[in-house]
């Protein structure tokens, strides 16, 4: 097995061991990114000097015994709404194309301690609004398994990255299925842990009661180890819990430990809106399961068919909000010749944000705005209630959900950037685990007849990732889905 | 058929975000606004009348911290991505009128 083929795990055991140094795997890294990065477009900036450098530190630390992190050595991608104090911080915005971060997030300290070596950021739809990266206001960038599609969104970058071999894990953010769609898309493993589990702290706000940072890896116990670095309380982020509702936890240490009488909930009427080849890639998958023991639980999701529709009013809405702080004053794009002070706000603004980001400003706004409040937001908060609920009766009877991610593969570059409404539509499946906070794992399920990967998606109550890590697993260790990849 | 968002609403909520929307944007908005409100309007075929609203899903409430002093960023990295700066201050155009007296 060559070194680009080691998943992130077992990579960072053969350089602990001194089989293979970081600076080799780094730099063959840089090789793949050299090749694939014209034609895939992953990174919007790449940090070549200095990670070769942190390499070579951690291959010095291990050569002298020192004791090292957990992912020591092994090269990183980052998506590019996370804070680091080196490099610029876009966003995928020309709002922020030349601002430097003068602060790391979290995410990154916590990477940075374990010893990682930060390869570049990845690109992602502007400000992480959009579902296939077509929003990128700096690039392109496409599927690794078909240049003339989609990689998913907004963590576009970070699971071509992944699929593309240019990293061995990458960060991406996921405000409504922006982890797990592009994982999806991809045929790499997307994890959103529950919200509160990782401090949002540097990570630019979108939809401030929905964004949460999670891994996207090879294998399903890549994520368990990089889940294992970011977790955790910080108390820069007043939603990031402490012990005491979120106990530390080891999510690698019962990994390949089976769930006993495993109960997976299945909403059928709700799948049939998926393709027909991805609803027999989950059926497939849930054949596996059954074959291991596992009771499959017919459930129904009243309230399911509302998720988009709540979803887009409260997203917009704490967009509105969150984004007015981009008004040319402090940092970012500011319009060359204001006529009054009112126009360094508007001119700013209009210059810079690109459509869907001042779309759904819009949105936002309107679902704000006096006489309107009531009608849209209040009852977008509502039925968010409602929707939780579905899931807290869904969890009495099951361990788990299981469903598609998307309701199709990775589509055509430009099939759907006319009409938002239908690019929206098809966050049908994983939107609602913003909603209720819970967590959400896509994993590889198998190919479409055109050789794209199919992701299936399991959902589980808050806090119980370790659980929804082994149920994924034990899919994973019975199929080999995550083991091919793109030419 | 009437929009049920009209160029005139359209304006108004673009002043409101601080957006300067060309023509062509006011006419695409109204149009694309329209159909995702109309769509959103599906909510109102749910009863919420028992319902609490949900911002957020996490069991916390207000969470305090010590009111102690922290060091934090330089002014000179404060000021680092400033648009225009003058010395120590962000520089922006004049807010108040010559003669509005203040």
């Amino acid at each position: 097995m060559s070194i680009q083929d080691y998943s992130a795990k077992q990579l960072r055991d053969a350089i602990a061991s001194g089989a293979v140094t970081s600076v080799a795997a780094t730099a063959a890294i840089f090789q793949q990114i050299d090749k694939l990065q014209p034609s895939v477009g992953a990174y919007i900036t790449t940090f070549k000097d200095r990670a070769l450098a942190s390499a070579g530190e951690v291959d010095r630390k291990i050569a002298a015994g020192e004791p090292v992190g957990p992912l020591a050595g092994v090269p990183i991608a980052i998506k590019d709404n996370m804070c680091t104090d080196f490099g610029p911080t876009t966003c995928a915005s020309k709002v922020l194309e030349s601002f430097s971060a003068p602060y790391n997030a979290h995410v990154v300290e916590q990477l940075t301690a374990a010893d990682a070596v930060i390869v570049g950021k990845a690109n992602m739809d502007e400000f992480a609004m959009g579902s296939s990266t077509e929003n990128s206001g700096l690039q392109k960038t496409v599927n690794p398994w078909d240049a003339t599609r989609v990689p998913g969104g907004s963590s576009g970058g970070s699971a071509a990255a992944v699929a593309a071999k240019m990293c061995y894990g990458a960060l991406g953010s996921d405000t409504g299925g922006s982890i797990r769609q592009p994982a999806g898309f991809c045929g790499v493993v997307g994890l959103k842990p529950t919200y509160g589990r990782v401090s949002r702290y540097g990570l630019v706000a979108f939809g401030s009661s929905l964004d949460q940072i999670g891994p996207m890896t090879a294998d399903v116990t890549d994520a368990a180890l990089m889940l294992n670095v970011i977790a955790g309380h910080d108390e820069r982020d007043s939603t990031s819990l402490g012990p005491d509702i979120a106990p530390a936890c080891d999510y690698l240490a019962d990994i390949d430990k089976p769930v006993e009488g495993l109960k997976i909930a299945v909403a059928t009427r709700f799948n049939a809106l998926a393709d027909e080849q991805v609803q027999a890639a989950i059926a497939q998958a849930l054949d596996v399961y059954t074959k291991l023991g596992a009771e499959i639980v017919e459930v129904d999701m009243p309230h399911f068919d509302y998720a988009v529709a709540a979803y887009y009013v409260i997203a917009t809405a704490e967009a509105s909000s969150n984004l007015a702080r981009y008004d040319g004053v402090h940092y970012g794009h500011r319009t060359e010749k204001p006529n009054d002070y009112v126009e360094v706000y508007s001119k700013s603004r209009e210059e810079a944000f690109g459509q869907e980001v001042k779309r759904r400003i819009m949105l936002g706004t309107y679902a704000l705005s006096s006489g309107y409040y009531d009608a849209y937001y209040l009852k977008a908060l509502k039925v968010r209630n409602l929707i939780r609920g579905d899931f807290t009766s869904v969890f009495e009877k099951a361990d788990c959900i299981v469903m598609p991610v998307s309701p199709t593969t990775a589509f055509k570059i430009g099939e759907k950037t006319a009409d938002p409404l239908q690019m929206y539509v098809a966050d049908i499946y994983t939107i609602a685990a913003n909603l209720a906070g819970i967590p959400g794992i896509s994993i590889p399920a198998g190919f479409d007849n055109d050789n794209l990967p199919i992701g299936l998606q399991i959902l589980t109550p808050a806090f119980t990732e370790a659980k929804l890590l082994r149920i994924a697993k034990m899919l994973e260790n019975q199929t080999n889905h995550h083991k091919k990849h793109p030419e | 058929m009437a929009k049920k968002i009209d160029e005139t609403q359209v304006r108004k909520v673009a002043k409101l975000a601080r957006l300067q929307l060309d023509d062509a944007e006011v006419a695409q908005f109204s149009t694309d606004l329209s159909s995702i409100v109309e769509y959103i309007e599906k909510l109102n075929e749910l009863d919420t009348d028992s319902v609490e609203p949900l911002a957020h899903c996490l069991p916390v409430h207000n969470v305090f911290r010590d009111d102690v002093v922290k060091p934090s960023l330089t002014v000179e990295q404060v000021l680092a991505n400033a648009p225009q700066r003058a010395d120590d201050f962000f520089k922006v155009p004049k807010i108040l009128d010559d003669n509005s007296g203040a």
